[in-house]
Protein backbone atom coordinates (compact mmCIF):
# COMPACT_ATOMS: atom_id res chain seq x y z
CA UNK A 1 0.00 0.00 0.00
CA UNK A 2 1.14 3.52 -0.70
CA UNK A 3 2.19 6.07 1.69
CA UNK A 4 0.42 9.63 2.37
CA UNK A 5 1.57 12.33 4.25
CA UNK A 6 1.09 15.94 5.52
CA UNK A 7 4.39 18.07 6.86
CA UNK A 8 3.62 20.75 8.99
CA UNK A 9 5.42 23.32 10.71
CA UNK A 10 6.43 21.99 14.34
CA UNK A 11 4.95 24.98 16.56
CA UNK A 12 2.31 26.06 18.94
CA UNK A 13 -0.68 26.36 16.19
CA UNK A 14 0.24 23.07 14.76
CA UNK A 15 0.09 20.89 17.71
CA UNK A 16 -3.67 20.45 18.11
CA UNK A 17 -3.95 19.98 14.19
CA UNK A 18 -1.30 17.04 14.95
CA UNK A 19 -3.32 15.58 17.85
CA UNK A 20 -6.53 15.76 15.62
CA UNK A 21 -4.62 13.90 12.47
CA UNK A 22 -3.56 11.29 15.74
CA UNK A 23 -6.47 10.95 16.67
CA UNK A 24 -8.27 10.43 13.43
CA UNK A 25 -5.78 8.16 11.87
CA UNK A 26 -4.84 5.91 14.53
CA UNK A 27 -2.40 4.61 11.83
CA UNK A 28 -0.25 7.32 11.28
CA UNK A 29 3.13 7.80 11.85
CA UNK A 30 4.28 10.90 13.60
CA UNK A 31 8.03 12.10 12.62
CA UNK A 32 9.29 14.97 14.60
CA UNK A 33 12.03 16.42 12.76
CA UNK A 34 13.45 19.94 13.64
CA UNK A 35 11.06 23.12 13.12
CA UNK A 36 8.95 20.02 10.72
CA UNK A 37 6.39 17.63 11.78
CA UNK A 38 5.73 15.27 8.82
CA UNK A 39 2.75 12.78 9.31
CA UNK A 40 3.04 9.89 7.50
CA UNK A 41 0.01 6.99 6.80
CA UNK A 42 -0.70 4.31 4.95
CA UNK A 43 -3.24 4.14 2.06
CA UNK A 44 -5.09 7.57 2.99
CA UNK A 45 -4.62 10.35 5.68
CA UNK A 46 -7.92 12.41 6.76
CA UNK A 47 -7.77 15.83 8.79
CA UNK A 48 -11.20 16.56 10.32
CA UNK A 49 -12.29 19.92 10.76
CA UNK A 50 -14.20 19.40 14.09
CA UNK A 51 -12.28 17.02 15.51
CA UNK A 52 -9.25 20.16 15.17
CA UNK A 53 -12.17 22.24 16.93
CA UNK A 54 -11.97 20.05 19.87
CA UNK A 55 -8.72 20.00 20.25
CA UNK A 56 -8.56 24.01 20.19
CA UNK A 57 -11.22 24.87 22.15
CA UNK A 58 -12.07 27.41 19.26
CA UNK A 59 -14.18 26.93 15.76
CA UNK A 60 -11.54 26.43 13.00
CA UNK A 61 -11.33 27.03 9.04
CA UNK A 62 -9.49 24.32 7.14
CA UNK A 63 -8.06 26.87 4.76
CA UNK A 64 -5.96 28.02 8.52
CA UNK A 65 -3.99 24.49 7.61
CA UNK A 66 -2.37 26.28 4.73
CA UNK A 67 -0.61 28.66 7.27
CA UNK A 68 1.64 25.99 8.44
CA UNK A 69 1.69 23.71 5.95
CA UNK A 70 5.18 22.64 4.03
CA UNK A 71 4.07 20.29 1.86
CA UNK A 72 1.76 16.95 1.76
CA UNK A 73 1.63 13.99 -1.22
CA UNK A 74 -1.34 12.16 -1.84
CA UNK A 75 -4.47 13.61 -4.57
CA UNK A 76 -6.47 15.71 -2.34
CA UNK A 77 -10.04 15.72 -2.03
CA UNK A 78 -11.18 18.68 0.02
CA UNK A 79 -14.44 20.24 1.57
CA UNK A 80 -15.25 22.26 4.27
CA UNK A 81 -15.28 19.96 6.84
CA UNK A 82 -12.25 17.13 5.59
CA UNK A 83 -9.04 17.48 3.91
CA UNK A 84 -8.31 13.74 2.88
CA UNK A 85 -5.06 12.10 1.02
CA UNK A 86 -4.89 9.45 -1.01
CA UNK A 87 -3.20 7.83 -4.28
CA UNK A 88 -6.07 7.05 -6.73
CA UNK A 89 -5.35 4.03 -7.65
CA UNK B 1 36.80 18.62 -1.87
CA UNK B 2 33.10 17.80 -1.65
CA UNK B 3 30.88 19.18 1.32
CA UNK B 4 27.70 17.58 2.12
CA UNK B 5 25.21 19.53 3.85
CA UNK B 6 22.85 17.64 6.13
CA UNK B 7 20.85 18.36 9.17
CA UNK B 8 21.72 16.91 11.99
CA UNK B 9 18.65 15.90 14.27
CA UNK B 10 19.16 16.30 18.23
CA UNK B 11 16.59 14.44 20.27
CA UNK B 12 16.25 16.67 23.66
CA UNK B 13 16.73 14.95 26.62
CA UNK B 14 13.74 15.36 28.00
CA UNK B 15 9.96 16.86 25.79
CA UNK B 16 8.70 17.76 28.51
CA UNK B 17 7.64 18.08 32.38
CA UNK B 18 7.54 15.11 34.02
CA UNK B 19 4.64 15.38 35.40
CA UNK B 20 3.14 16.06 31.70
CA UNK B 21 4.96 13.17 30.15
CA UNK B 22 3.21 11.02 33.20
CA UNK B 23 -0.41 12.04 32.05
CA UNK B 24 0.44 12.48 28.09
CA UNK B 25 2.99 10.33 27.21
CA UNK B 26 6.22 11.25 25.84
CA UNK B 27 6.06 14.48 23.81
CA UNK B 28 6.03 17.91 23.56
CA UNK B 29 3.22 19.75 26.03
CA UNK B 30 1.26 22.68 25.09
CA UNK B 31 2.13 25.73 27.05
CA UNK B 32 -1.66 25.44 28.65
CA UNK B 33 -0.57 22.08 29.64
CA UNK B 34 2.47 23.15 31.05
CA UNK B 35 0.47 26.26 32.64
CA UNK B 36 -2.59 24.20 34.13
CA UNK B 37 -1.88 20.49 35.09
CA UNK B 38 -0.99 19.38 38.35
CA UNK B 39 0.19 22.29 39.39
CA UNK B 40 -2.15 22.57 43.21
CA UNK B 41 -0.62 22.78 45.88
CA UNK B 42 -0.91 19.02 47.36
CA UNK B 43 1.74 18.15 49.70
CA UNK B 44 3.57 19.78 52.89
CA UNK B 45 0.33 21.78 53.93
CA UNK B 46 1.54 21.04 57.33
CA UNK B 47 -1.05 22.85 59.39
CA UNK B 48 -5.00 23.00 59.00
CA UNK B 49 -6.56 26.57 58.64
CA UNK B 50 -7.13 28.38 61.95
CA UNK B 51 -10.62 29.60 60.37
CA UNK B 52 -11.88 26.34 59.51
CA UNK B 53 -9.71 23.12 61.25
CA UNK B 54 -12.54 20.22 60.56
CA UNK B 55 -11.17 20.97 56.32
CA UNK B 56 -7.76 21.08 54.58
CA UNK B 57 -6.25 24.37 52.80
CA UNK B 58 -7.31 22.85 49.68
CA UNK B 59 -9.71 20.23 50.57
CA UNK B 60 -11.70 18.12 47.63
CA UNK B 61 -13.87 17.32 50.30
CA UNK B 62 -15.89 20.58 50.77
CA UNK B 63 -17.82 20.23 47.93
CA UNK B 64 -20.08 17.42 47.85
CA UNK B 65 -18.49 16.35 43.96
CA UNK B 66 -16.36 13.63 43.85
CA UNK B 67 -14.01 13.07 41.25
CA UNK B 68 -11.23 10.79 40.86
CA UNK B 69 -9.41 13.51 38.96
CA UNK B 70 -10.04 16.79 39.06
CA UNK B 71 -7.91 17.79 36.53
CA UNK B 72 -10.24 16.05 34.20
CA UNK B 73 -12.44 19.23 34.26
CA UNK B 74 -10.50 20.56 31.31
CA UNK B 75 -11.13 24.11 29.93
CA UNK B 76 -12.15 23.85 25.92
CA UNK B 77 -11.17 27.30 25.17
CA UNK B 78 -7.83 26.14 26.64
CA UNK B 79 -7.30 29.40 28.38
CA UNK B 80 -4.15 30.20 30.63
CA UNK B 81 -2.81 33.99 31.33
CA UNK B 82 -1.40 34.25 27.85
CA UNK B 83 -4.35 33.12 25.92
CA UNK B 84 -7.01 34.46 28.11
CA UNK B 85 -5.30 38.24 28.00
CA UNK B 86 -4.84 38.45 24.45
CA UNK B 87 -8.21 37.28 23.71
CA UNK B 88 -9.77 39.80 26.17
CA UNK B 89 -7.32 42.54 24.95
CA UNK B 90 -8.78 41.59 21.36
CA UNK B 91 -12.39 42.31 22.53
CA UNK B 92 -11.24 45.24 24.74
CA UNK B 93 -10.67 47.02 21.50
CA UNK B 94 -13.53 46.18 19.53
CA UNK B 95 -15.44 47.35 22.53
CA UNK B 96 -13.74 50.51 22.82
CA UNK B 97 -13.95 50.88 19.14
CA UNK B 98 -17.75 50.78 19.53
CA UNK B 99 -18.07 53.17 22.80
CA UNK B 100 -16.15 55.13 20.60
CA UNK B 101 -18.59 55.33 17.12
CA UNK B 102 -21.63 55.72 19.70
CA UNK B 103 -20.23 58.46 21.10
CA UNK B 104 -18.42 60.20 18.21
CA UNK B 105 -21.69 60.16 15.83
CA UNK B 106 -23.92 60.91 19.05
CA UNK B 107 -26.07 57.64 18.84
CA UNK B 108 -27.23 57.91 22.32
CA UNK B 109 -28.98 60.90 21.74
CA UNK B 110 -30.89 59.71 19.16
CA UNK B 111 -32.53 56.52 21.29
CA UNK B 112 -35.98 57.41 22.01
CA UNK B 113 -36.15 58.47 25.67
CA UNK B 114 -38.82 56.01 26.71
CA UNK B 115 -36.21 53.38 25.28
CA UNK B 116 -33.64 54.80 26.83
CA UNK B 117 -34.90 55.10 30.09
CA UNK B 118 -35.54 50.81 29.87
CA UNK B 119 -32.29 50.49 29.09
CA UNK B 120 -31.02 52.44 32.27
CA UNK B 121 -33.27 50.97 34.70
CA UNK B 122 -32.72 47.07 33.48
CA UNK B 123 -28.90 47.62 32.83
CA UNK B 124 -27.14 49.55 35.13
CA UNK B 125 -28.71 47.86 38.70
CA UNK B 126 -27.22 45.00 36.66
CA UNK B 127 -23.62 46.24 37.43
CA UNK B 128 -23.65 45.29 41.21
CA UNK B 129 -25.39 41.70 39.99
CA UNK B 130 -21.98 41.17 38.22
CA UNK B 131 -20.08 42.35 41.05
CA UNK B 132 -21.75 39.39 43.17
CA UNK B 133 -21.04 37.30 40.08
CA UNK B 134 -17.30 38.33 40.66
CA UNK B 135 -17.42 37.41 44.23
CA UNK B 136 -18.80 34.24 43.80
CA UNK B 137 -16.08 32.93 40.88
CA UNK B 138 -13.46 34.30 43.33
CA UNK B 139 -15.15 32.12 46.61
CA UNK B 140 -14.90 28.87 43.56
CA UNK B 141 -11.32 29.72 42.39
CA UNK B 142 -10.09 29.93 46.10
CA UNK B 143 -12.19 26.77 47.01
CA UNK B 144 -11.94 24.89 44.36
CA UNK B 145 -9.69 22.10 43.43
CA UNK B 146 -7.25 21.72 40.66
CA UNK B 147 -5.79 24.55 38.91
CA UNK B 148 -7.26 24.09 35.77
CA UNK B 149 -10.80 24.75 37.19
CA UNK B 150 -9.94 27.16 39.45
CA UNK B 151 -7.47 29.33 37.09
CA UNK B 152 -10.80 29.11 34.71
CA UNK B 153 -12.43 30.44 37.60
CA UNK B 154 -10.74 33.54 38.27
CA UNK B 155 -10.62 34.22 34.54
CA UNK B 156 -14.24 34.02 34.77
CA UNK B 157 -14.73 36.52 38.27
CA UNK B 158 -12.26 39.08 36.11
CA UNK B 159 -14.50 38.50 33.21
CA UNK B 160 -17.24 40.02 35.24
CA UNK B 161 -15.69 42.23 36.90
CA UNK B 162 -15.55 44.26 32.98
CA UNK B 163 -19.07 43.31 32.41
CA UNK B 164 -20.47 46.15 35.38
CA UNK B 165 -17.51 48.33 34.07
CA UNK B 166 -19.35 48.37 30.97
CA UNK B 167 -22.32 48.56 32.88
CA UNK B 168 -21.16 51.62 34.19
CA UNK B 169 -19.77 53.06 31.10
CA UNK B 170 -23.05 52.33 29.59
CA UNK B 171 -25.35 53.93 32.51
CA UNK B 172 -22.33 57.00 32.28
CA UNK B 173 -23.00 57.77 28.70
CA UNK B 174 -26.76 57.46 28.59
CA UNK B 175 -27.88 59.35 32.42
CA UNK B 176 -24.86 60.86 33.53
CA UNK B 177 -23.95 60.12 37.10
CA UNK B 178 -26.97 60.03 38.08
CA UNK B 179 -28.03 57.16 36.01
CA UNK B 180 -25.53 55.09 38.45
CA UNK B 181 -26.98 56.35 41.40
CA UNK B 182 -30.42 55.43 40.09
CA UNK B 183 -29.18 52.22 39.29
CA UNK B 184 -27.64 51.64 43.06
CA UNK B 185 -31.12 52.78 44.51
CA UNK B 186 -33.16 50.70 42.60
CA UNK B 187 -30.84 47.55 43.43
CA UNK B 188 -31.49 47.98 46.89
CA UNK B 189 -35.26 49.11 47.30
CA UNK B 190 -36.64 48.65 44.05
CA UNK B 191 -39.62 45.78 44.35
CA UNK B 192 -38.51 44.25 40.79
CA UNK B 193 -34.64 43.40 41.84
CA UNK B 194 -34.80 42.36 45.64
CA UNK B 195 -35.61 38.75 44.38
CA UNK B 196 -32.64 39.15 42.14
CA UNK B 197 -30.40 40.89 45.18
CA UNK B 198 -31.74 38.39 47.17
CA UNK B 199 -30.80 35.06 45.11
CA UNK B 200 -27.01 36.63 44.98
CA UNK B 201 -26.87 37.55 48.52
CA UNK B 202 -27.98 33.90 49.49
CA UNK B 203 -24.93 32.33 46.97
CA UNK B 204 -22.90 34.77 48.69
CA UNK B 205 -22.80 32.07 51.44
CA UNK B 206 -22.87 29.13 49.64
CA UNK B 207 -19.79 26.84 50.94
CA UNK B 208 -19.90 24.74 48.43
CA UNK B 209 -17.66 25.89 45.36
CA UNK B 210 -19.39 23.52 43.03
CA UNK B 211 -22.83 24.24 44.18
CA UNK B 212 -21.84 28.04 43.90
CA UNK B 213 -20.52 27.36 40.04
CA UNK B 214 -23.91 25.90 39.70
CA UNK B 215 -26.02 28.54 40.63
CA UNK B 216 -24.09 31.14 39.48
CA UNK B 217 -22.42 29.88 36.70
CA UNK B 218 -25.01 28.09 35.08
CA UNK B 219 -28.22 28.65 36.57
CA UNK B 220 -28.73 32.75 36.99
CA UNK B 221 -26.03 33.50 33.80
CA UNK B 222 -27.71 30.67 32.13
CA UNK B 223 -30.86 32.73 32.14
CA UNK B 224 -29.58 35.89 32.70
CA UNK B 225 -27.61 36.91 29.63
CA UNK B 226 -29.81 35.43 26.86
CA UNK B 227 -32.73 37.11 28.77
CA UNK B 228 -31.22 40.16 29.05
CA UNK B 229 -29.28 40.70 26.21
CA UNK B 230 -30.92 38.78 23.41
CA UNK B 231 -33.96 39.09 24.37
CA UNK B 232 -34.08 42.36 26.04
CA UNK B 233 -31.47 44.91 23.84
CA UNK B 234 -31.03 43.18 20.94
CA UNK B 235 -34.88 42.36 20.48
CA UNK B 236 -36.94 44.25 22.26
CA UNK B 237 -35.15 47.85 22.43
CA UNK B 238 -33.20 47.38 18.99
CA UNK B 239 -36.29 46.76 17.08
CA UNK B 240 -37.85 50.27 18.96
CA UNK B 241 -34.51 51.63 17.66
CA UNK B 242 -32.21 51.73 19.98
CA UNK B 243 -29.55 49.85 18.08
CA UNK B 244 -26.75 51.62 19.78
CA UNK B 245 -26.59 49.93 23.25
CA UNK B 246 -26.90 46.20 21.46
CA UNK B 247 -22.92 47.74 19.91
CA UNK B 248 -22.17 48.88 23.37
CA UNK B 249 -23.62 45.02 25.19
CA UNK B 250 -21.88 43.32 22.71
CA UNK B 251 -19.18 41.95 24.35
CA UNK B 252 -21.67 40.07 26.74
CA UNK B 253 -22.93 38.51 24.05
CA UNK B 254 -19.70 37.06 23.07
CA UNK B 255 -18.83 36.53 26.23
CA UNK B 256 -21.82 34.24 27.07
CA UNK B 257 -21.56 32.23 24.20
CA UNK B 258 -18.03 31.43 24.81
CA UNK B 259 -18.16 30.76 28.22
CA UNK B 260 -21.05 28.51 28.07
CA UNK B 261 -18.43 26.30 26.55
CA UNK B 262 -16.62 26.19 29.51
CA UNK B 263 -19.48 25.85 31.71
CA UNK B 264 -21.10 23.07 29.91
CA UNK B 265 -17.83 20.89 29.34
CA UNK B 266 -17.46 21.11 33.37
CA UNK B 267 -20.60 19.98 34.18
CA UNK B 268 -20.63 17.45 31.34
CA UNK B 269 -17.24 16.18 32.95
CA UNK B 270 -18.42 16.36 36.07
CA UNK B 271 -22.47 14.51 35.69
CA UNK B 272 -20.15 11.49 33.86
CA UNK B 273 -17.97 10.58 36.22
CA UNK B 274 -20.73 8.74 38.52
CA UNK B 275 -24.23 9.02 39.25
CA UNK B 276 -24.07 10.13 42.46
CA UNK B 277 -22.19 13.29 40.62
CA UNK B 278 -25.28 13.57 38.27
CA UNK B 279 -27.84 12.90 40.90
CA UNK B 280 -26.26 16.24 43.02
CA UNK B 281 -25.67 18.05 40.06
CA UNK B 282 -29.36 17.49 39.03
CA UNK B 283 -30.34 18.43 42.35
CA UNK B 284 -28.57 21.79 42.36
CA UNK B 285 -29.40 22.87 38.72
CA UNK B 286 -33.36 22.14 39.67
CA UNK B 287 -32.63 23.83 42.53
CA UNK B 288 -31.28 26.90 41.30
CA UNK B 289 -32.61 27.29 38.01
CA UNK B 290 -36.55 26.89 38.86
CA UNK B 291 -35.08 30.26 41.71
CA UNK B 292 -33.37 32.27 38.91
CA UNK B 293 -35.97 32.36 36.80
CA UNK B 294 -38.12 33.35 39.45
CA UNK B 295 -35.86 35.96 40.15
CA UNK B 296 -35.21 37.32 36.80
CA UNK B 297 -39.30 37.74 36.09
CA UNK B 298 -39.20 40.91 37.59
CA UNK B 299 -36.56 42.37 35.95
CA UNK B 300 -37.77 41.05 32.74
CA UNK B 301 -41.41 42.30 33.72
CA UNK B 302 -39.39 45.86 33.57
CA UNK B 303 -38.79 45.81 29.83
CA UNK B 304 -40.76 43.31 28.14
CA UNK B 305 -44.25 43.51 30.68
CA UNK B 306 -46.63 40.94 30.15
CA UNK B 307 -44.85 39.25 27.49
CA UNK B 308 -42.08 38.65 30.15
CA UNK B 309 -43.47 35.32 31.70
CA UNK B 310 -43.44 33.54 28.37
CA UNK B 311 -40.33 34.86 27.72
CA UNK B 312 -38.77 33.40 30.95
CA UNK B 313 -40.58 30.26 29.85
CA UNK B 314 -38.90 29.78 27.26
CA UNK B 315 -35.81 30.92 28.53
CA UNK B 316 -35.99 27.97 30.75
CA UNK B 317 -36.68 25.74 28.44
CA UNK B 318 -33.63 26.45 26.79
CA UNK B 319 -31.68 25.98 29.70
CA UNK B 320 -33.04 22.62 30.45
CA UNK B 321 -32.03 21.65 26.54
CA UNK B 322 -28.63 22.69 27.18
CA UNK B 323 -27.92 20.68 30.08
CA UNK B 324 -29.47 17.73 28.87
CA UNK B 325 -26.92 17.71 26.32
CA UNK B 326 -24.44 17.36 29.33
CA UNK B 327 -26.31 14.30 31.05
CA UNK B 328 -28.35 16.39 33.42
CA UNK B 329 -32.15 16.47 33.30
CA UNK B 330 -34.18 18.74 35.10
Amino acid sequence: MSTVFIALQANEDTRPIIDAIVIDNPDCTVNRQPAMVKIDAPGSLTVRRDTIEEQLGRAYDLQELNVNLITLSGNVEEDEDTLTLRWNS
Amino acid sequence: MQIDLRTVSIQPQRQAFDHLVRRFGDKPASRYQEGSYDIQATENLHYRPTWDPDQLIYDKSITRIVMADWYALKDPRQFYYNTYTLARARQQETTEANFSFVESRGLAEMIPEDLKQTALKVLVPLRHAAWGANQNNTFVCGYGYAAIFTQACMFHAMDNLGIAQYLSRIGLLLGDTEALDDGKKAWLEDEAWQPLRRYLEDCLVVRDPFELFVAQNLALDGLLYPLVYERIVDGYLSSGGASAIAMLTQFMNDWHDETRKWIDAVLKTAAAESGHNREVLQEWCAKWGARAAAALLPVARLALGSAAEEVVGEEMAALKARLIKTGIEI
